[in-house]
């Protein structure tokens, strides 16, 4: 958090300052160990391991926080007889297809109280959607964020142990599950001493509880890898266990990484969502819009409203052409059916199936794993589109890339059209980020962008200005969605530019008086309102662009809640009806946040209550009660069916109702828990661009993770172009212990190679204490390498790319990519250059055991390429 | 005399008040005469940094239509008026001397970059999108009715604006392309 959120970081110092415990687990040593009282180097891939450690010390030792489990999680419900757990079964749950590497999620279920009902209004539709949902090419679109952000419908009220004795409730499976999670396995796994655990987890169960919360904060060192949605899951549950979610000083923060990644997310250029965390419909499941809602009519909490939402998306997008005749133009959406995603796209260019393809601000060929696979998609493309300040590596692969030298591309075979569109800086238009804690923050204008250089916004306002001019008059069907959008934005300047505060308008919502709602609760299912993104409906309410606001920090309470807009309602703490205890006092005087006034008949405190302000805490709903008002006072997780934290999940997760410790794809260890060696549900990639090193390997045997630095930024294009960063880091190096040194014979400041079966690269060598070879139970030693990376060939700083020595494999629920674990082989010396790369790589793969990497014209399949195959069929 | 050697920093810092020459004894006529770019700037800008997700705030000064500062934004409750390495050097990202700001074009095959007037490309491309969603249309597939385009894909970054981000999902979903991802994936 130091090196990258530096000065988010000064938050911490603060706490720690005034008392607070700051522990760093992570394998490397970074400034954030330098402050931290304590710094835990684990071994890389390991943490579901140690957290389920921490699991386990809370549950063995009695140290969960009784009352909030009880009364706030499902804790107590039972499961079905049928579930059957990793621990019983070598490591997969029941359910699992081996031929599909998919799980049938239906032995997760719980044990219905009554006999099972959808809790739907549409019973039949909603059976329909559930058959549909196990069906292995619905699993394979993104079960995990298809269900929205209300979580997945769970088919019927479960039957409940409150004394969380049976043996069948969630809380007696989630202790059998982590009971070999001890601190012995976690030295044999994470090769972390027992008295560094012991002290972390003494640490965190005393800083929790009525009095004290604990925080833990995480970015992409926990999301990218195999099993990266179930390192959040784990934690997850042990900050429930510890009653540290919907409380001030608690939560699981995530760090992200730039200006608006959270913003990209929530209104999404994703494949699979549309605005607000609403699914992209599925070609199987949503002909109708029926059958797209199917799941959430009737069902309780705010998910339950999903109908009012899609429909007022659907006429902010098509206006008055969206009726109730025609399903608010439903079938104008397309339909998804399978993974689409960014990765899959590469291959799909390789193999000629993509045509053109937009980057507007990314710069793939450096940022993603893999980089020569990436450069191979775009030399396959017909066009590409790059709109970036400047010219970055994904623009020039043509003539500059690293397969220019090895003769694998070549200007003259490559006929992809490119065309370099110079982008706006952010400082020259205006717009809304959303920073990594929910909130919007309005960037007025300082001056005009230089010559040629557009704002996105104008971009794609143009654009489609041009195509709707192009077709009009067209009287083809599959025209009809472009030509009724609605698409008359105001324009201003000399540029014509759009105004972007008319479309934050949108996003906010309209009601049936022409006037902009004031929030989600205003929308209507009957086409009476408008809301191009319900969760930031209120951004701009009564007609005023709340995301603008700066009344300054030091005129603010803790909360500041006047500077900026936070989805949901401007609430700071998400769930924060969890802070006080379920007769709506808060859990201590020390902790107080927000509460129930009963002589004001209202909830109160210092945030914006996430909750209905006057829903009782002894509210009970009654029978056939619906959407948020089938949720009881007493249920803080309001998005939930249930309106509970789950420890459990019995839908949803499509590798597993429980975190299970699963060794990386590439790994130098035999998993010591279970027979079952990596996540079983693992998405591949499979080409000769994209080998994978096989585990266990003597050909790679050091483990390597990437990271960033304080003075750089990302793939680099928006910091080795500038003087005093490049100066801060002048060029690409790789971190390795005096052991490892001393083992390969590296000399500090002098050249090493790296080696994967996708490539071999370059760096400078740093010999430093702060990578730590780890030594196992076993007395298996695994040497741990770092690789920043920020670098390639174009710029003021240059270096080889950490990226290209990457592969891919895919989190089965969320499509990205294990990078943060890999495995490969470093000598001292520089890599060899041109063809004889090929020949050395190709060596690698060979003594491996690992197919072929060698690639026909332009990266296509050799044989494809000689029959004439690709792009220009 | 007194006048020469008042000149002179050294017997400023002995005679007087400021034994350690970090004050006023070191001041010579040329500080004295150098005002900060934030003082004779003809307006401030609240912005926003652009790259991690803390989100700092940031106050753009400008003079004569030109950016000559960037700083950190003391009223920010997030920030309170920091910037980091990368945040303090955006005014560079912005005024770069190798930023393009001519569209720059390579045709099939080519071995050079040529210029292209911005028009122009705005309607070859526009004109490549027709082409492309209709070699990849799909009305159906595998029996289903499907309603999209196979033919193009889309890659944001993550410094793109919500605003933009919205326009960007809405004309991509009206044209019929799915193959829409950004940042956030990775």
């Amino acid at each position: 958090m130091a090196e990258c959120h530096p000065v988010g970081f000064q938050w911490v110092s603060e706490a720690k300052a005034r008392g607070a415990k700051i522990v760093h687990v992570d394998p490397r040593f970074t400034r954030t160990s330098a402050i931290a009282d304590l710094h835990v180097p684990l071994r890389m891939g390991t943490d579901i391991a140690f957290l389920g450690g921490l699991i386990r010390y809370v549950l063995e030792n009695d140290l969960y926080f009784k009352e909030y489990v009880v009364a706030y999680t499902n804790a107590a419900a039972l499961v079905s007889e049928d579930f059957a757990d990793a621990e019983d079964l070598g490591g997969l749950f029941s359910g699992f297809d081996p031929e599909n590497n998919t799980y049938d999620e239906s032995s997760w279920q719980y044990e219905p109280e009554e006999p099972p009902h959808s809790g739907s209004d549409d019973p039949a539709g909603a059976a329909e959607q559930d058959e549909l949902e196990d069906h292995p090419e619905i699993r394979k679109t993104d079960k995990a964020q298809a269900a929205g952000s209300g979580g997945p419908p769970i088919a019927a009220k479960p039957k409940r142990d409150e004394t969380l004795q049976h043996p069948r409730t969630v809380f007696q499976i989630l202790k059998r599950h982590f009971a070999r999670y001890t601190p012995e396995m976690v030295a044999e796994v994470c090769g972390v001493e027992p008295e560094v655990f012991l002290q972390v987890a003494r640490w965190v169960t005393e800083n929790s509880g009525r009095d004290r919360t604990t925080a833990w904060v995480y970015s992409v060192g926990w999301t990218q890898h195999s099993v990266g949605a179930q390192y959040i899951r784990t934690c997850s549950i042990l900050q429930t266990l510890l009653g540290n979610i919907g409380r001030p000083g608690g939560g699981i923060l995530a760090l992200r990484g730039h200006a608006s990644i959270q913003g990209s997310t929530d209104v999404p250029t994703l494949y699979n969502l549309l605005p607000g965390y609403l699914p992209m419909p599925h070609a199987m499941q949503h002909e109708s819009l029926d059958d797209y809602c199917a799941d959430a009519a009737g069902k309780a909490g705010f998910w339950g409203n999903k109908r009012a939402y899609t429909v007022s998306l659907l006429k902010a997008w098509w206006g008055d052409a969206a009726t109730a005749d025609n399903d608010y133009a439903f079938g104008y959406l397309p339909r998804i059916d399978g993974d689409h995603s960014s990765y899959r796209q590469i291959k799909d260019m390789i193999e000629g199936k993509i045509s053109g393809y937009f980057l507007v601000g990314e710069n793939p060929t450096v940022g993603h794993p893999n980089g020569r696979m990436n450069r191979f998609g775009l030399a396959n493309l017909d066009w590409l589109v790059v709109r970036d300040l400047q010219l970055i590596e994904s623009a020039t692969f043509w003539n500059e890339s690293p397969e220019i030298e090895t003769g694998e591309l070549a200007p003259e075979t490559i006929a992809t059209e490119v065309f370099f569109m110079p982008a706006a800086s952010h400082a020259e238009k205006e717009g809304t980020f959303t920073q990594t804690q929910r909130l919007l923050q309005w960037r007025h204008k300082a001056v005009e962008p230089p010559g040629d250089a557009k704002s996105d916004l104008w971009f794609y306002f143009h654009l489609g200005r041009i195509l709707r001019e192009r077709l009009a008059g067209s009287t083809d069907p599959r025209d009809r969605p472009l030509l009724d959008l609605t698409w008359d934005y105001p324009t201003h300047g000399p540029d014509a530019e759009p105004s972007a505060e008319d479309v934050l308008r949108e996003i906010n919502g309209v009601g049936p008086d022409g006037r902009a709602v004031s929030g989600y609760l205003d929308l209507k299912d009957d086409g009476s309102t408008s809301c191009g993104c319900w969760i930031y409906s209120g951004v701009y309410a009564d007609e005023v662009n709340q995301s603008a606001r700066r009344r300054p920090g030091r005129e603010q309470g803790q909360v500041a809640s006047q500077w900026g807009w936070a989805w949901p309602y401007n609430r700071r703490v998400l769930y924060n009806r969890a802070s006080a205890d379920p007769d709506g006092k808060p859990w201590s005087e020390r902790k107080k946040y927000v509460w129930w006034d009963e002589e004001a008949g209202r909830w109160t405190g210092v945030d914006n209550p996430d909750f209905e302000a006057t829903k009782r805490p002894d509210y009970v709903p009654p029978e056939g009660a619906k959407a948020q008002d089938a949720i009881g006072g007493a249920d803080p997780f309001i998005m939930q069916g249930d309106g509970k934290a789950w420890l459990y999940a019995p839908a949803g997760v499509v590798d597993g109702p429980l975190p299970t410790h699963y060794e990386p794809a590439e790994s130098v260890v035999e998993n010591a828990l279970y027979k079952q060696q990596a996540n079983p549900t693992i998405e591949h990639i499979n080409g000769p661009w994209n080998r994978e090193n096989p585990s266990l390997s003597p050909v790679f045997p050091f483990q390597v993770t990437t990271y960033r630095l304080t003075e750089h930024h990302t793939a680099g294009g928006m910091s080795r172009t500038l003087p005093y960063l490049s100066e801060l880091q002048p060029e690409f190096f790789v971190e390795v212990s005096p052991e490892l040194a001393a083992l390969r014979g590296l000399v500090n400041g002098e050249y090493a190679t790296l080696v994967s079966t996708r490539t071999a690269i370059e760096a400078k060598v740093l010999v430093t204490e702060r990578m730590r070879p780890i030594r196992l139970r076993t007395g298996q030693v695994v040497h741990q390498i770092g690789m920043p990376y920020h670098w390639s060939y174009s710029g003021i700083s240059t270096g080889d790319s950490a990226n290209d020595l990457l592969g891919i494999v895919l989190d089965p629920n969320t499509h990205i990519q294990e990078d943060k674990v890999s495995t490969a082989d470093i000598r001292p010396g520089r890599r060899p250059r041109g063809p004889e790369l090929i020949e050395f790589v190709e060596g690698y793969r060979r003594r491996a055991g690992v197919e072929s990497g060698r690639v026909g014209v332009n990266g296509r399949d050799p044989v494809a390429a000689e029959a004439g195959e690709g792009s220009q069929q | 005399m007194k006048t020469w050697l008042d000149a002179w920093p050294v017997f400023r810092q002995l005679t007087g008040p400021d034994p350690l020459g970090r004050g006023a004894a070191a001041r010579s006529k040329d500080t004295e005469s150098v005002v900060s770019r934030t003082a004779t700037a003809d307006r401030v800008v609240q912005s926003v940094c652009p790259y991690c997700a803390v989100g700092c705030g940031q106050r753009i000064y400008v003079k004569d239509e030109q950016i000559v500062q960037i700083e950190g934004d003391p009223d920010s409750p997030i920030s309170r008026g920091r910037l980091c390495p990368k945040g303090s050097a955006s005014k560079s990202l912005v005024t770069s001397p190798t930023r393009v700001t001519k569209v720059r074009y390579r045709r099939p095959y080519g071995t050079e970059w040529e210029d292209l007037d911005l028009d122009t490309a705005m309607h070859m491309i526009a004109d490549r999108v027709l082409e492309a969603r209709r070699k990849g249309w799909q009305d159906e597939n595998d029996g289903k009715r499907v309603n999209r385009t196979m033919g193009l894909a889309s890659l944001g970054g993550a410094t793109l604006d919500n605003e933009e981000n919205y326009l960007m999902k809405k004309l991509y979903s009206a044209m019929g392309a799915i193959q829409i991802e950004n940042q956030a994936r990775i």
